[in-house]
């Protein structure tokens, strides 16, 4: 990158910058007459000069100049106006220059900010393309916290200064120029104490500053640093816990904002310091303006009028001044921000431009083997982990690679994947050296997955199609008000130097997955997700989530079959008593008090959980339908009894799993309050003090709690506050709630929750499990299977995937591998894991479904386990960085070598 | 059945005999309460030991296998433990248990049991007591056996 701040943002904004240049010499036009003005007005019609006779009129507005040869030159003879029609008239052309002069600021900022922006945006997106352009190896050198603050903090000023790059200095010093010329004019001995003093802010303050740029430079460092290591404590948390470093943790990140607040602290004091002197030495000038320019008046050698024009125009004269300074000052600072973020983004062997240009159409397939090269490969300390390797792999081959601890295979399948750099030798395909293939061909003729997964914070849909996004595929029609927002977005861009690539676009290459559209690229996710064995798990994930119904439309529609379907099921098994069904006009035993009473799911905060006994709609309710009172002695019954029972556990005892009306916090309070209203009538209990105790029964089911409080008259009054409840439901709650209705699906509850329309019974211990796999053959019998795997794909993995299991995020990593299809398929020891048997039957199932349809792509694999090596065509076998078997699974078993060893 | 019931039942059974009712109290509320119909298995031979049982209702029948099926060696009537062994030990289960009626039990998890013992001595101690107490009938059984060879 350009290493000169001044000469980067000339390159790219000379045109601008020249034109605001020239509107900005411009508005010093009417800038410089409204400093004249003041003194024509004082001694014009102020003072009468001119209108000394009674009834003289001067003239308005005359135009006319003294040409060289032709003399004077009458242009308009202007207006005669008496003394009170001129002081009008010039106070009207005041006001007049205050309008221009504040238009031409206006527009001269917004340019100017507009600027900066573009600039800041163009930086921006330098930057993160170097960080896409950056060879492998850095990043085990940097923290990506650190990229991320130089990115976005550390620039940012840079954008403020760069439309004040060329324009201030030049502004700022024609108004200061302007001050002082016409100081000048009025009086030279005046002009020549403001140059003094001028002369002496000038060399004084950036002096003075030096020190603060040093500050602000080991400013920048700290909190960069600072926020690497708060990166790293986020992403090593876990280590933290584990080893109780937390407060080696907190010493360091103190010991850091000690640090930066030292140097902040020395900053404002040298900023202060600076400013108080800069302050004291502006306002001297006009104590001497004063003193000299009022003995001056006194010996009348100058006139009041022009002693008021210079003290106005001083007024002028210190602001530009100051801000000159400061400009200065930004200059150096910015200058120093922007070096030290180029110097870091400054890499050598950065991968060249044309490696990830943008490629629609698809490359033709490799058909030309894989080779190593007299490969040899370096650790960063310099350790050889391969020497000198010469090996091919041939299209359609598939080949496991077996390693001894030290052997050197993983940085084969990486070098191959391209992620690690050969120290000598090469890696091609064909002819061509696999490095200087364009990422259009290896990222979608090859493919990688290892045990080092990397998933994005986005659905498990988006991350299993991740691998298909390669370039914009389609044209996106806009119409309207966002044609009008695309256009502008492209046009931005452009300026920007960004590029204008769409990402509203589809982007998922269907082709390359086996596809032809949206459609049925369904079929190609649901086969490598069943190869990776992983569907089960997001069938499951879909169950326990509420889908969105604007995009699983089938599954609401036929709801009311699938719970149909699922009691007839249940009835033919003899399983009936496993779900007690949701019905309007009944309790449902195995539901909590709570749940009997709302019969619907929340779908706000104004009737969810702790909120429901606190509203009033639903306390009126309870009220009048006579449960008030009930509810709140069985609250009583079960805080005693809860007390009872768990008042002497610790409070991270495991019980507390099982207590579900309080949490172990929760339990002291309880406590205190139980004491307080012991044999207190329930009319003198505070309306806050009634709801916190009759919460505590919108919990209770009677079977699993079995504290004996439910009778059958209570059920019929609850059924009864029920249908009251929707009766009348007040407006504002409308959309709090979604009803049970058989007839309906739930939105706001789980897909599980929706199909079962019911509680699971308490006292069947495996009834869980069981309704599961009868839901799932439901929902495959009536072709629903697909819905709710798309259902399960919209989870959410968390950030880096932590939300999903390592073994997971691996069988993930494997099914986005597979799906595009390549023609060579790196695996590095990709199921790590899983155990044995698992990775056995994920691996076989990939081996053939990645042959599916007469596909025969090549496959490399790094295995965990020589083992599994059986499967594959050929076995290579590396010990201590060197090739040492390569051979038929058999031929190596009859041989005597390490594999045999490494297999005994 | 209420909570205060099954801690009625508890205390009749020998291992639960001697310990204070509240603690019984919190082994009923942590415990689930399962049904079983007819000819349901509660557990089988060789399983893990995950939970014990306690027959509150209903009978029980205790199967092992042998090479000619599953033979019937016991019978759990209301108010018996079973599956305590290998929640204590770790070890597999030795017999099948099915339901030879409607069968009402208590499921102690292994988890709980545990951390029950290991919070309340006394109760450590009581199970102790009735442990050894069966380990010493065995013991003279075996005796007993041995000696009328």
């Amino acid at each position: 990158m350009e290493p000169s701040l001044a000469r980067y943002i000339w390159t790219h904004t000379k045109k601008q910058q020249l034109w605001i240049l020239m509107i900005v010499v411009l508005s010093m036009i009417p800038y410089f007459m409204s400093f004249d003005l003041p003194k024509l007005i004082v001694n014009g019609p102020i003072q009468g000069k001119g209108f000394e006779q009674p009834g003289a009129t001067q003239p308005f507005m005359r135009l006319h100049y003294n040409l060289p040869f032709i003399g004077e030159v009458q242009f308009f003879s202007g207006f005669q106006l008496d003394r009170k029609e001129t002081l009008l008239a010039l106070s009207l052309v005041f006001l007049l220059l205050v309008i221009i002069n504040g238009l031409f600021k206006l527009y001269i900022n917004t340019y100017k900010g507009r600027l900066g922006e573009r600039m800041l945006r163009r930086i921006r997106f330098d930057l993160i393309d170097r960080v896409l352009r950056f060879p492998p190896l850095y990043f085990k050198r940097v923290k990506s916290a650190e990229v991320a603050t130089m990115v976005k903090d550390e620039v940012e000023p840079l954008g403020g200064f760069i439309g004040d790059a060329f324009l201030q200095p030049v502004l700022l010093g024609g108004q200061a120029l302007t001050a002082m010329l016409f100081i000048m004019v009025q009086n030279f001995w005046l002009g020549m104490i403001a140059v003094v003093i001028v002369a002496i802010q000038i060399v004084l303050i950036p002096r003075m500053r030096r020190r603060l740029i040093v500050l602000g430079r080991q400013r920048q460092l700290t909190a960069r640093a600072l926020s690497g290591r708060v990166g790293e404590i986020v992403d090593g948390i876990g280590a933290v816990h584990v080893h109780d470093t937390s407060n080696y943790e907190r010493a360091d990140i103190a010991a850091r904002l000690g640090l930066i607040f030292k140097i902040r602290f020395d900053l404002y004091q040298w900023k202060f310091m600076v400013k108080f002197l800069n302050n004291f030495l502006a306002q001297l000038t006009p104590f001497l303006f004063y003193m000299v320019g009022g003995y001056l008046v006194i010996q009348g050698r100058l006139d009041v009028g022009q002693l008021v024009a210079v003290i106005g125009a001083y007024k002028d004269l210190p602001g530009p001044m100051k801000e000159l300074i400061d400009w200065d000052q930004d200059r150096q600072d910015v200058q120093v921000k922007y070096q030290q973020v180029v110097e870091q983004f400054t890499v050598e062997g950065l991968i060249a431009p044309t490696i990830g240009a943008v490629t629609i159409d698809d490359p033709a397939p490799m058909t030309s083997p894989l080779a190593a090269i007299n490969l040899s490969i370096a650790d960063d300390g310099g350790a050889m982990l391969l020497n000198r390797i010469s090996l091919q792999i041939k299209p359609g081959e598939t080949v496991a690679l077996v390693s001894t601890a030290t052997g050197g295979a993983e940085a084969l399948a990486e070098a191959f994947a391209r992620l690690n750099r050969p120290d000598s030798g090469r890696v091609a395909s064909g002819a061509d050296d696999l490095l200087e293939l364009p990422e259009a061909v290896t990222g979608r003729r090859m493919s990688y997955a290892s045990s080092d997964v990397f998933l994005f914070q986005a659905s498990l849909r988006d991350n299993l199609l991740y691998g298909l996004k390669h370039a914009p595929l389609t044209t996106v029609p806009y119409d309207g008000a966002a044609a009008d927002q695309h256009r502008w977005n492209i046009d931005e861009a452009r300026r920007s130097g960004n590029p204008d690539l769409d990402i509203h676009s589809d982007w998922i290459n269907y082709a390359s997955a086996g596809a032809t559209g949206p459609h049925d690229l369904f079929e190609a996710v649901r086969r490598v997700l069943d190869a990776v064995v992983l569907s089960r798990d997001i069938l499951d994930l879909g169950l326990r989530s509420s889908a969105d119904l604007t995009r699983h439309t089938e599954l609401a529609r036929r709801i009311v079959e699938l719970r149909a379907a699922l009691r007839t099921r249940l009835e033919h098994e003899g399983l009936s008593g496993l779900v007690v069904a949701f019905e309007p006009g009944a309790y449902n035993k195995e539901a909590t008090i709570g749940q009997n009473l709302l019969f619907g799911a929340a779908a706000g905060p104004e009737l969810a959980d702790k909120a429901l006994a606190a509203n009033p709609y639903f306390a009126s309710i309870l009220r009048q339908a006579g449960l008030d009172h009930t509810l709140y002695e069985m609250g009583m019954e079960i805080a005693e009894q809860a007390i009872e029972l768990f008042a002497d556990l610790p409070p991270d005892h495991q019980f507390f799993q099982q207590l579900a009306f309080m949490s172990a916090e929760e339990i002291p309070a309880y406590e205190t309050l139980l004491q307080r209203l012991k044999n207190r009538p329930h009319e003198a209990v505070s309306e806050n003090d009634r709801a916190m105790i009759v919460a505590l029964s919108f919990a209770y089911i009677e079977p699993r709690h079995r504290f004996g409080l439910l009778s059958d008259e209570l059920m019929s009054k609850i059924v009864a506050a029920r249908n009251r409840f929707y009766e009348n439901l007040p407006p504002e709650l409308q959309n709090a709630i979604e009803r049970y209705d058989p007839a309906k699906y739930i939105a706001a509850a789980t897909v599980m929750d929706n199909v079962l329309f019911g509680r699971v019974g308490t006292n069947h211990p495996d009834a869980p499990d069981r309704i599961r796999s009868i839901v799932y053959d439901i929902l495959d019998e009536l072709g629903l299977y697909a819905e709710l795997l798309d259902v399960g794909l919209d989870f959410n993995v968390g950030s880096g995937g932590r939300r999903l299991t390592g073994g997971q995020r691996q069988k993930l990593d494997v099914a986005r591998a597979l799906l595009k299809r390549p023609d060579f398929l790196i695996l590095n020891r990709p199921l790590s894991a899983l155990d044995q048997r698992v990775q056995d039957k994920v691996l076989r199932n990939v081996l053939e479904e990645a042959r599916r349809d007469g596909h025969s792509p090549a496959i490399v694999c790094v295995v965990t386990n020589p083992a599994m090596a059986m499967m594959f065509d050929r076995v290579v076998v590396f010990d201590s960085g060197q090739l040492v078997e390569d051979g038929t699974h058999e031929t190596l078993l009859a041989g005597n070598g390490i594999f045999k060893e490494l297999l005994s | 059945m209420l909570l205060k019931d099954e801690v009625g039942m508890l205390q009749r059974v020998p291992l639960f005999s001697g310990i204070e009712p509240t603690k019984l109290k919190l082994l009923a509320f942590t415990s689930d309460r399962v049904s079983y119909s007819a000819g349901q298995i509660l557990f089988r031979q060789g399983d893990e030991g995950d939970a014990a049982y306690v027959i509150l209702s209903g009978r029980a029948d205790i199967l092992v296998d042998s090479d000619s099926g599953p033979i019937k060696v016991a019978e759990l009537v209301p108010n018996s433990i079973v599956g305590e062994i290998a929640i204590l030990c770790n070890s597999s289960r030795t017999a099948t248990v099915r339901a030879a009626s409607p069968l009402e039990a208590l499921r102690i998890r292994k988890d709980h049991f545990l951390r029950l013992m290991r919070e309340f001595p006394e109760m450590t101690i009581e199970i102790l007591r009735v442990l050894a107490d069966r380990l010493s009938h065995t013991t003279a059984d075996l005796i007993d056996a041995r000696s009328a060879k």
